[in-house]
């Protein structure tokens, strides 16, 4: 659906305001309900039994010692369930190791007993036989003939001969001449990045109570960000009918990419089977960082050429990213992304897919592009400086504009990037003076959005007011969007529309919330629903008023005669013609079903100040700020707050947080004691500036802007310390002692 | 082994339950009393999800056991609003968006309202230290840190 015309125009009255959200009392008085907070008459505690080796063969398991204990009423192993097809084989694996334990903290069984102390004390009963094997949890030490080999068989065609087995896939990406676009550059800079593997770090560790009857009739309560993922791969694994499985999405205590697969539901599922009774599992948080997300680990090589007035001749990029234990890594959307906020004509990248001993890495918020980022940008930055050239006039004579072929392919429509650099070149943040061992860095970001299925209906109640049904859980405020919409759209108060996230019982397939789609996507079915149900309330006014159904419009909240020729009807509002729906035909709603395309692009200039320790190598955080292209901002105030957590991750994932693996492939930091999120002590404010370049494929011009936001920080921190400190960091995080040697080194 | 009889205040509201001698607070909280809003996010005390106070005191509610409880007042998100009459807090969290999620809000909000006990009149940077062990991991903590602190301002120009 496209840009309405009369859009740029047009005088929004509720979007772009910032009301209250539907949900803000029950989240500050502690009712809402997330994952955990749900019981079930009869209810038992499973929990899982995990490996303790980083890879190893399962010789055997014995469950029998454990089964004999009072109050437990199930166990179950890989051998409970079917043999899973294709597309679920992995995360059936994931959540239940088959032959072998692919990483420390991988499930091998699980039990359902009537209290969690008796389930921890049983799960200490079962019996398992490992065969350790050796193991590896580097990258570039995975890709090598002669390392330790996860899965034989996995390797696609793209994958040239010579490489371990262990390397799943090539991908590349570009257009021109690499060798040409050097041969034209006055410098080229070529480096080696590193970045480590983050978790997504939500605060509500996962959690589901699963039901099931002999009838094959099925209840799932999950903190997901996609119960109808959750219900079609629970129902395939389970080999239950995906209607006779209702999934209800609880509040969602974060996700960031995180909560767009299974890891306890389908186990759960299987201890309810067993055991005929409800099974509630929650993992703490050891088990989060051990078995969960995280992120892909990286290893990339940048060559980059210019010429001295910042003109960039070529880039080439070639990406290794491992992605745990499974193929799957965001190794493409990395190398598809990493050029793509600059108009190149001679652009090539390789992306490697590799698999190692370590967890299966999860979708994190743009995932595959922020480590892409930091290897472009820091490059840049470095060609900038070493020109003497203001780095965002670089990136102005660079950047991607309408008509530019991407790196990845397709032409731009119009986009924002320009837009953000100049404000950026034009903000006091730009020009504000710096002291001793300060730095300011900059850095662009990119990321596709998407579109994705959705459902929505939109329901009149007798009464006037109005109910929105929609299927994606609601992760940061995307409730409130949706009312906005449906108000904006109906001529109806804010606080007349209600909007919840349905079970899926209740609507059609819903892809997850991720993408940065929902405010894009499911913003457009809603505004498409209450246009459906304008439609139908305008063809009641004509039939009160005797008249045909095109000569009604709507105008304010109510049905009027379209002109003269129409005849002298009074405007009958939507409360009216609700109170007679059930004498004009019935109920009254809208809805919508679509896979939209459009989602519209999005770009983002990140501007740094940080302050490095010469004594120690820590670096502090002094000033923030985000530009970035909303298209349209339906709630401003959570937009800057998804700009604002987006620069926040990256922060951390710049300075302090890694998973760190000790030479047995045991993951040392499984704790956020050790697994090290900023706090607000470690930050300032983070200060935003929106920019609404609409995009052409929404009526309303809406981009998701949830990702976007977490691409440049960790290049803007590492320039940032770059230009405090003289020295150029490669890899992250950038702790201080990494940064203490560099600087001794110096 | 036997289960411990504790009598204890909660909001206000005298309270008996039986524990196990291992069991937290926070178990006891969510799992025997049903008072949900105290979450757990890590269980070692380094999130600070489940901030309760006892006896006026900030404290993390998995670092203490059940059984610490006799007969000390403990006070819960569950406790803060009095009636329909959200705390100044609350609302300017509302209003402020400084939630997004939500997981971490009950912690944030149980913590903020003991650093107003405690200091009225915060700066920027002493709100930052106060809440450093409440983790929020949507919002970067901006629109918290300004709701925190705008809450302050409107309970002292009230008093």
């Amino acid at each position: 659906m496209a840009l309405d015309s009369k859009s740029e125009l047009r005088e929004f009255k509720i979007v772009g305001t910032r009301p209250l959200r539907p949900d803000g009392i029950d989240k500050v008085t502690g009712k809402a309900r997330f994952g955990a907070d749900i019981t079930a008459p009869g209810m038992l505690v499973g929990l899982v039994l995990r490996s303790p080796h980083a890879h190893a063969r399962i010789v055997s398991i014995d469950t029998s010692r454990a089964e004999a204990v009072p109050g437990v009423h199930a166990v179950v192993t890989r051998a409970d369930f079917a043999e899973p097809g294709e597309d679920v084989a992995d995360i059936l694996d994931n959540c239940m190791a088959g032959a072998k334990a692919l990483y420390d903290g991988h499930a091998v069984a699980a039990i359902a007993a009537s209290s969690g102390k008796i389930a921890r004390d049983a799960l200490k009963l079962i019996d398992v036989v490992y065969e350790v094997l050796p193991h590896v949890t580097d990258v570039d030490a995975a890709m090598k003939p002669g390392a330790p080999v996860l899965h034989e068989g996995r390797t696609d065609e793209t994958v040239p001969e010579g490489l371990s087995p262990n390397v799943i896939s090539r991908h590349e990406f570009g257009h021109g001449d690499i060798e040409a676009g050097l041969a034209q550059a006055d410098r080229i800079v070529e480096r080696t990045f590193q970045t480590e593997a983050t978790h997504q770090g939500y605060i509500e560790p996962h959690a589901c109570l699963a039901q099931m009857g002999p009838d094959g009739q099925a209840d799932l309560w999950c903190c997901t960000q996609g119960h109808y993922m959750a219900r079609n791969v629970c129902a395939e694994i389970l080999g239950l009918e995906q209607g006779q499985l209702r999934v209800t999405a609880s509040e969602i205590g974060g996700g960031f990419g995180g909560k767009t697969t299974v890891f306890l539901e389908p186990v759960a599922l299987m201890l309810a089977r067993k055991s005929g009774r409800p099974v509630k599992m929650v993992m703490t948080r050891s088990e989060v960082l051990r078995a969960t997300g995280p992120t892909a680990s990286s290893s990339i090589d940048v060559k980059i050429g210019m010429t001295k007035d910042g003109r960039i001749t070529a880039g080439f990029a070639e990406l290794r990213y491992q992605g745990g234990a499974y193929p799957g890594s965001p190794v493409d959307m990395g190398s598809m992304s990493a050029f793509a906020p600059y108009d190149l004509e001679h652009v090539k990248t390789i992306g490697w897919d590799v698999v190692t001993n370590r967890p299966k890495q999860a979708a994190y918020r743009a995932p595959g592009a922020p480590m892409a980022a930091f290897a472009v940008e820091s490059a840049i930055d470095e060609l900038a400086r070493g020109f003497g050239l203001d780095p965002l006039e670089v990136r102005l004579k660079n950047a991607a504009r309408e008509g530019t072929r991407a790196s990845y392919g397709p032409t731009y429509p119009a986009i924002g990037l320009e837009a953000t650099l100049r404000t950026a070149k034009d903000h006091p943040h730009w020009s504000a003076p710096l002291g001793e061992n300060q730095g300011r860095g900059v850095a662009c970001g990119f990321w596709f959005n998407f579109g994705g299925d959705t459902c929505v209906t939109l329901n009149i109640t007798p009464d006037g007011t109005v109910t929105v049904s929609e299927g994606n859980p609601d992760i940061g405020g995307s409730r409130a969007s949706m009312s906005m919409m449906a108000a904006e759209e109906l001529g109806i108060p804010y606080e007349k529309v209600r909007t919840i996230v349905a079970d899926t019982g209740s609507l059609g397939q819903n892809e997850v919330t991720d993408g940065s789609r929902v405010t894009f996507a499911v913003g457009l079915a809603t505004i498409e629903a209450a246009r459906a149900a304008i439609r139908e309330m305008c063809k009641r006014a004509a039939m009160v008023w005797g008249i045909e159904p095109e000569a009604v419009e709507w105008v304010d909240g109510a049905a009027q005669p379209a002109g003269p020729n129409a005849g002298e009807h009074p405007p009958m509002t939507l409360a009216e013609i609700a109170a007679i729906a059930s004498n004009t035909g019935g109920p009254i709603a809208g809805h919508h079903e679509a896979n939209p395309e459009g989602a519209g692009v999005s770009f983002a200039t990140h501007m740094v100040d940080t302050e490095v320790d010469p004594d120690t190598g820590a670096v502090k955080i002094l000033r923030y700020t985000v530009f970035q292209d909303a298209g349209k901002a339906i709630h401003p105030a959570y937009v800057e707050g998804q700009f604002q957590g987006g620069a926040v991750q990256g922060i951390g994932w710049a300075l302090n947080e890694e998973y760190i693996y000790g030479e047995d492939g045991v993951l040392q930091n499984a704790g956020f004691l050790d697994y090290r999120v900023p706090v607000a002590s470690d930050l300032p404010m983070i200060d935003t500036v929106i920019l609404e370049i609409p995009n052409p494929g929404h009526p309303y011009g809406v981009r998701g802007v949830g990702e976007t936001s977490i691409v440049p920080p960790l290049a803007a921190v590492a320039n940032a310390v770059s230009a405090a400190s003289g020295v150029r960091m490669t890899s992250l995080p950038i702790s201080p002692p990494k940064l203490l040697a560099a600087l001794h080194e110096r | 082994m036997s289960k411990i009889h504790v009598t204890t205040t909660i909001n206000g509201d005298p309270t008996e339950f039986l524990c196990e001698a291992d069991e937290t607070l926070l178990d006891v909280l969510r799992d025997r009393l049903g008072l949900t809003g105290s979450k757990e996010g890590c269980g070692t005390g380094d999130c600070g999800a489940c901030s309760v106070t006892v006896g006026g005191r900030l404290v993390c509610s998995c670092l203490m056991l059940g059984a610490e409880a006799e007969g000390q007042e403990i006070g819960t998100i569950e406790g803060m609003a009095e009636g329909e009459s959200l705390h100044p807090l609350q609302k300017k969290f509302i209003e402020h968006a400084a939630l997004q999620c939500g997981i971490c809000t009950p912690g944030l909000l149980v913590a903020a309202k003991s650093l107003l006990e405690h200091n009225p009149d915060p700066t920027e940077e002493e709100t930052r230290y106060w809440l450093a062990g409440n983790l929020c991991r949507c919002t970067g903590y901006d629109k918290i840190i300004r709701a925190v602190m705008d809450a302050g301002k409107d309970m002292r120009e009230a008093s």
